[in-house]
């Protein structure tokens, strides 16, 4: 078996999500080459061929053009799958390729089985076996999903850049900006989720937090609401922590919300559904409407 | 201009989730069913164009069995201008390539300047029939945007990377735009909206009118996780579970 890995090049290095991939091939227990638009000199610690589009002329994101440059590659190597991370640019460019390769796509894949391929579904409550109807097929990662696999030195070999797409234009990136909150440096964090239901019941949450010497982190239902700052939002989109005690009122634990804060020394969930996915990361996981649980709490707490 | 919005209809994902009788997907009965919250962007974002522009024909489509329709009654007090329903009672046997076609056969000869989806459904996820249905039209597709704007017969989006960092794309028309969270502040129907929205054109077609491709990918069985970490779960009175808890927090000398 024969592995197309997708890696992204990321604020000027090789993204960590790559040795994911490269994991993932030894799982299998198959033969690997690699796909990167990055520049041309990049040094993965990876055992294999590595194929290099110069950034310069393919850009971050143009993904057509990518897709043809990974089309062209897979014509070469003939691989049975081509596998990206189940990222931004992953799950942008994935159903592209599948579609012109002919292939099916498996998304978000968190496990493999004998049989095929294991995925999430209903928010992470329940999961799927699937398992690709043609002979090939594009597979997209969870983020975290396999333990990296960083080991050895690729041979690179640049290819030319020679498609286009008028269609589309990159124009750059916009970086979100920060405040005076810095959560990766917070010793204890109290993150408010969609179970506060409105505004004013921040208010509940943020309490809390004082009397712990917390520093108050959101959810992303939080902050696209209004209700708080970007920048206290905590999760893929926002920041990673990982602080000595995290405590999650009323944050069910999308995926992109654990990876984070999952690896916080202590976690307390506070939550109405029993089967929301946060307990599986919640050391403490406390069953209640946060609306009454918290101020009993914090009143506690302050005593 | 002629606007799309693909619209899917999701249960609450708070609801208690059990594998159906058949072991592919999780038993639809007794559920709470409503909009794919990705997708109330797509229709809010098409309904902010429409106000804006003035000469705009939104339509919205959604493939299913018949309680579908009242997730495309809602679009449709939400601004909307005439439905589509495709009535399909199998349509979560059928995976994101062949939905995706559905789609494509139903708007080929429609041409839509813009089409406006959820960049993924709640339940099942994929995040593939979007670009899909792009890739099946020939048409341009940016995934996952936090921004809109139409200008000059093209579009300016942002799309939302990790850690807060988005990058700027312009599309020309026609394009695929999928909907990250947060695009925009969805709008309550008001109830004159929702007893107007009762009379506005709702078609239906037999999914067999568009459906002519197999899967390419077979599910062979959906199961409930093993759970990852047994954790300490506290229920009971809030005053007793909170000395609980804080007994805990010191016993690990966390406070």
């Amino acid at each position: 078996m024969k592995l197309l890995l997708v890696g992204e090049y990321k604020n000027g290095n090789i993204d960590d999500s790559f040795y994911e991939l490269v994991a993932f091939a030894g799982k299998l227990g198959a033969e690997a080459v690699a796909f990167f638009v990055a520049p041309t000199d990049i040094k993965p610690e990876f055992n294999g061929k590595v194929y290099v589009a110069d950034v310069e002329k393919a850009k971050e994101y143009n993904p057509k053009v990518h897709r043809d440059l990974i089309l062209k590659v897979a014509e070469k190597e003939n691989p049975d799958y081509i596998v990206l991370s189940h990222s931004s640019y992953g799950w942008d460019l994935a159903p592209r390729i599948a579609y012109k390769w002919d292939a099916g796509q498996i998304s978000e894949i968190v496990d493999v089985d004998n049989d095929g391929f294991v995925v999430p579904f209903c928010n992470a409550k329940l999961r799927r076996l699937l398992k690709p109807n043609t002979g090939k097929a594009v597979l997209t990662l969870q983020s975290g999903a396999f333990a990296p696999a960083k080991e050895g030195s690729a041979s690179v070999e640049t290819i030319d850049v020679d498609v286009a797409d008028e269609g589309l234009e990159f124009t750059g990136f916009e970086v979100v900006e920060k405040g005076g909150v810095d959560l990766t440096k917070a010793e204890i964090i109290v993150s408010a989720g969609r179970g506060v239901g409105k505004k004013e019941n921040i208010e509940i949450v943020e309490k809390l937090a004082k009397v712990l010497g917390a520093e108050l982190g959101a959810s992303r239902p939080v902050v696209d609401a209004g209700w708080l700052p970007q920048e206290r939002q905590v999760g893929t989109t926002g920041q990673t922590v990982a602080p000595k005690l995290y405590v999650a009122c009323g944050i069910s634990g999308a995926i992109q919300h654990l990876a984070g804060m999952k690896k916080s020394n202590f976690i307390v969930a506070i939550n109405k559904d029993k089967d929301a996915p946060i307990s599986e990361v919640a050391d403490v996981f406390v069953v209640a409407d946060l609306l009454e649980f918290v101020p009993v709490l914090t009143e506690k707490l302050s005593s | 201009m002629n606007v799309l919005v693909c619209v899917k209809q999701v249960p609450d994902m708070e609801s208690k989730f059990t594998v159906s009788s058949d072991g592919l997907w999780y038993d639809q009965s007794d559920l709470t069913y409503k909009i794919n919250e990705y997708d109330e962007y797509a229709v809010e974002e098409a309904v902010r164009l429409k106000e804006k522009l003035g000469d705009v024909t939104i339509t919205v489509l959604s493939i299913g069995p018949d309680r579908v329709k009242e997730a495309i009654r809602k679009a449709l007090a939400l601004g909307a201008d005439k439905g589509a329903h495709i009535k399909d009672d199998e349509a979560h046997l059928k995976d994101p390539f062949q939905i995706a076609t559905i789609i494509a056969n139903y708007a080929k000869d429609k041409n839509f300047d813009i089409i406006f989806t959820g960049m993924q459904s709640e339940d099942r996820g994929s995040a593939q029939v979007g670009a899909l249905v792009a890739e099946m039209l020939g048409m341009n597709c940016v995934t996952t945007i936090v921004d809109f704007e139409y200008a000059d017969g093209k579009v300016n989006v942002k799309r939302e990377l990790e850690g807060g960092i988005k990058a700027k794309v312009t599309a020309k028309l026609p394009v695929v735009l999928t909907c990250q969270l947060g695009l925009n502040t969805v709008r309550y129907p008001t109830l004159p909206n929702i007893m107007k929205a009762k009379r506005k054109e709702l078609k239906e077609f037999d999914v067999s009118e568009f459906l002519n491709v197999d899967p390419k990918v077979i599910t062979l069985k959906a199961f409930v996780p093993e759970k990852k970490k047994g954790g300490i779960v506290l229920e009971g009175a809030p005053d007793e579970i909170a000395d609980k808890l804080i007994n805990i927090l010191k016993e690990k000398a966390i406070i």
